[in-house]
């Protein structure tokens, strides 16, 4: 990014990254909504990163004297069908469902926008071949596609983050498409072309750049999406797998022992909401923040 | 208008195509060899030649698509592999429960999302406009599997007032049908409340800034009549057409909805054939649901058409 902007034709539209990025945190600074967001995201992602050094018992640690025992002192979230601590399992998922929501949006963003600019930029058949494609992707429900995917590469994270991954890129195709026919008329890039740059340099340094605004909105509000699709595909058993714990396959168990063990389902289902929240008010933060028609 | 929609029509077949070859090959992604799937304990070569025949595997794969697509063009999408009944019949038999579930999703949503919305824009920047935000924002943010679980430990496992699951066909006892399906409805129907009410408030808020609106006040006309007559009418113009849209969504959000309250629908013949490795099955569910969806998205455009005065002369 630090040479995105160096050749003089740049215009108004390609302001110096830094600029813009105090300028986007000053419009975040005064929405507290989105601070709240960002807040929340800032918690998981720091409980995520930290779980193995919190003295916490092992994810998969087992007391069998503590079989679904609500929570208490020892215990504060309680313990599940197989006398495991909570709040272990709640940490580690953590790291299970942001790791997912955040790989799943990077497999997205890295199929997506290379294929969306291409076919904005070069229009013509690629363009052509490639929005039929999207558009028929299109079509197919996003947890459908994503159940079709995990169906046929199996059950695991892995595959999960694959699936969700794929069944996300349409949406990067169509947007960086869009973004690259609206930038590549700009000025700044038809000055670019006229002075000789190359194509890829072009992209590079003019097209991307500019047209990253809307992709960071877009990929803060796909995370939240598919961490809920992986909890989705984990409470579905298409995700991860037993005995790593995951938010949502934490929801599949309780859902059995929901007279019992009400706490069991109580306390993943909390962390989801909070996470998913935590990111669609940042994404909506964002999109405000980077709206040139905002005040 | 008919020849908008003979339009729309004709561009939708290339997209349905694209969308028969992804769902053909996902099937030929599968590792291994899928006669040994169909003839289960069976190894004698004998059998898996002729299964092998049967099924046309030894064809080239285009022959083998334009086979499949021919069948599925005469309705038939294969034989399901657990219950060895035609997928279509399954597919046929479950998908008035899914469509119960989500007629009366959208009943909730429309009945909750348009008045919030309404609210929302009408008090703009008070208290009341910032607890409908948040609560259409949790709204959509709230997995539904978990909205799910909650209402059925306090409704049916504390109350004792609706049952937990079940399912019955509104043919043979209608009350008994709504009451089972309320909760799962109500569940289905929370994320497209939230999505009805923001653009909801969205349309009303451009809405309200127009001239005719400034002008219906000018005239002194009673605020209730300037909102509900002239703004609410033409407000809903996008959120009828959303809402069309959005109905093809409810299709997807019932796989989980179908799966906690038991309901034996679309979404849940899904899962279970994803379990069951019974793939005809996926293969034929995700075909018609695409299609549906697609033809959802037709009904959208149209009902723009029809309910927007100023395009009908356009289009």
């Amino acid at each position: 990014m630090s040479t995105a902007h160096t050749f003089d034709a740049a215009g108004p539209a390609a302001l110096k990254p830094q600029r813009r990025r105090s300028r986007v945190w000053g419009k975040l600074r005064t929405r507290p909504s989105a601070l709240f967001g960002g807040a929340l995201v800032v918690v998981f992602v720091l409980l995520a990163i930290f779980a193995p050094v919190l003295p916490i018992p092992g994810y998969s640690a087992t007391d069998w004297a503590a079989i679904r025992q609500a929570p208490s002192l020892e215990y504060p979230l309680g313990t599940d069908h197989n006398g495991r601590d909570l709040l272990s399992r709640m940490i580690w998922g953590a790291q299970a469902s942001l790791f997912a929501g955040v790989v799943s949006v990077v497999i997205a963003v890295c199929v997506g926008v290379p294929l969306g600019v291409m076919a904005g930029w070069r229009g013509g058949w690629t363009d052509a071949t490639i929005s039929r494609i999207t558009e028929a992707l299109l079509a197919v429900p996003f947890l459908i596609l994503a159940i079709a995917f995990a169906a046929f590469l199996g059950p695991s994270l892995t595959n999960a983050m694959i699936a969700i991954g794929l069944s996300a890129t349409p949406v990067f195709i169509r947007l960086a498409r869009g973004q690259t026919l609206a930038v590549k008329t700009e000025d700044y890039v038809e000055s670019a072309r006229a002075a000789g740059v190359g194509q890829l340099p072009t992209l590079w340094r003019y097209i991307l750049p500019n047209i990253a605004p809307p992709i960071i909105v877009q990929a803060t509000l796909t995370v939240a999406t598919a961490i809920i699709a992986e909890a989705s595909l984990s409470f579905l058993g298409l995700g991860q797998q037993p005995p790593a714990p995951s938010w949502g396959a934490m929801l599949n168990n309780a859902k059995n022992f929901m007279e019992q063990a009400p706490w069991m389902a109580i306390w993943p289902g909390a962390a989801i909401f909070l996470v998913v929240l935590g990111f669609n008010l940042l994404g909506d933060g964002l999109r405000d923040a980077l709206d040139p028609r905002e005040t | 208008m008919l020849s908008f929609i003979g339009r729309r029509l004709l561009i939708a077949i290339p997209t349905i195509f694209v969308i028969s070859v992804f769902v053909f090959l996902l099937q030929k992604m599968l590792p291994g060899d899928p006669v040994l799937a169909l003839a289960g304990e069976e190894r004698d070569p004998e059998t898996l030649a002729a299964l092998r025949d049967l099924y046309r595997l030894n064809d080239p794969l285009l022959v083998q698509y334009a086979h499949w697509v021919g069948n599925a063009l005469r309705g038939d999408l294969g034989i399901s592999l657990r219950t060895n009944q035609p997928v279509t019949d399954l597919m046929l038999a479950k998908l008035p429960v899914t469509f119960q579930l989500a007629v009366m999703a959208l009943i909730f949503a429309v009945g909750i999302g348009i008045p919030m919305g309404i609210l929302s824009a009408v008090r703009k920047g008070t208290w009341l406009d910032y607890i409908a935000n948040f609560v259409a924002l949790s709204g959509l943010s709230i997995p539904n599997f978990w909205l799910g679980i909650l209402l059925i430990l306090l409704v049916s496992v504390n109350l004792g007032w609706l049952p937990a699951s079940g399912y019955m066909a509104f043919s043979v006892d209608p009350v008994r049908s709504i009451e089972t399906m309320l909760m799962p409805a109500f569940v289905l129907g929370t994320a497209l409340a939230a999505a009805l009410m923001r653009h909801t408030r969205s349309a009303m808020l451009t809405v309200l800034k127009s001239d005719y609106v400034r002008t219906a006040r000018a005239k002194g006309l009673r605020e209730r009549i300037v909102i509900l007559k002239h703004a609410l009418r033409n407000a809903l113009v996008p959120v009828v057409t959303v809402s069309a849209l959005l109905f093809g969504e409810l299709l997807a959000g019932a796989v989980l909805t179908e799966q906690i309250f038991s309901i034996p629908g679309f979404g849940k013949l899904i899962v279970d054939a994803v379990f069951n490795r019974d793939y005809a099955v996926v293969q034929g569910v995700v075909l018609v649901t695409s299609i549906g969806f697609i033809f959802m998205n037709i009904l959208a455009d149209t009902l723009y058409i029809v309910l927007n005065p100023r395009l009908r002369y356009t289009s």
